[in-house]
């Protein structure tokens, strides 16, 4: 319980997030919105650290988020580079058109 | 009103919006329109950092993810002029797969997790680890070397993504 709200709604709420970045990631053709999704599975996840952290006065959970956001725009910066190189190539981030290592 | 204290209905509402907004990113048909409507998620789960008294991380949050990551993604979007709603859909049978696997994933995530109340801890009042004052003392004692470490992965990442971006390198 933190202030009245149980530790269930917290992991409900980030489970939920982390659930619909898993299938936009699945569903979707679109390499930026597959981008968007597991930006937002990073957030479902930072959400539950930020929570145990409060619920255990324990400061290394949002220390840990403060990496993850660190790590996310590492990430974002270079895997926008790509896409924009794999756009300049094939004219197109459909998702479906980038099987050239399968054959 | 309900029972419930302002805690409570403040949670309800932050994250109702967190979903409705995560929901939808992934249906919107315009890239653009799924940016903004992450932009607008972000800002609803920068709310329930506050509720959890984690001052420093809202505001982090908002700057780094709101701030700087969505605005990368909308300058892609925009200078590519990849905002056609033409964007070929999945066929109806992976769509019903994916939705089938996300489903299993939350009953297994949630059955995992669940366990964790389990340790019946409560806190009740205003927390001070989030303050700056605290995070900074553990950031730059405890965490120092991986704090480090952070800052040449950034500089590789910059490196990397110039060199990407670059049209032929020699």
């Amino acid at each position: 319980m933190i202030n009245g709200i149980s530790i269930d709604y917290f992991i409900l709420l980030s489970a939920v997030l982390f659930t619909i970045g898993a299938i936009g990631v699945m569903a979707r053709r679109n390499s930026i919105i597959i981008f968007m999704c597991i930006e937002l599975m990073l957030n479902a996840v930072n959400i539950l650290l930020v929570a145990f952290s409060t619920l255990h006065q324990n400061a290394e959970g949002q220390v840990f988020v403060f990496f993850v956001m660190t790590v996310a725009a590492a990430e974002v910066s270079v895997g926008l580079a790509i896409l924009t190189m794999i756009y300049r190539n094939i004219k197109s981030i459909d998702t479906n058109l980038l099987s050239n290592l399968k054959d | 009103m309900l029972g419930l204290s302002v805690h409570q209905w403040l949670f309800g509402i932050l994250s109702f919006l967190a979903v409705l907004f995560s929901l939808m990113v992934v249906f919107s048909r315009s890239p653009i329109n799924s940016v903004l409507y992450l932009i607008m998620s972000f800002f609803s789960i920068s709310g329930i950092y506050l509720l959890l008294d984690a001052q420093f991380l809202a505001v982090v949050n908002i700057v780094v993810y709101a701030g700087a990551i969505m605005v990368l993604f909308l300058f892609v979007i925009m200078l590519m002029n990849l905002n056609h709603d033409t964007e070929p859909q999945r066929t109806v049978l992976t769509k019903i797969i994916a939705g089938i696997i996300g489903g299993m994933l939350l009953l297994v995530l949630t059955s995992v997790l669940k366990g964790a109340s389990a340790l019946d801890k409560s806190f009740y009042g205003t927390s001070e680890v989030g303050l700056v004052k605290n995070l900074g003392n553990v950031l730059f004692t405890q965490f120092l070397f991986p704090f480090e470490i952070v800052s040449v992965l950034l500089l590789a990442a910059m490196v990397g993504a110039v060199m990407m971006g670059k049209k032929n390198i020699n």
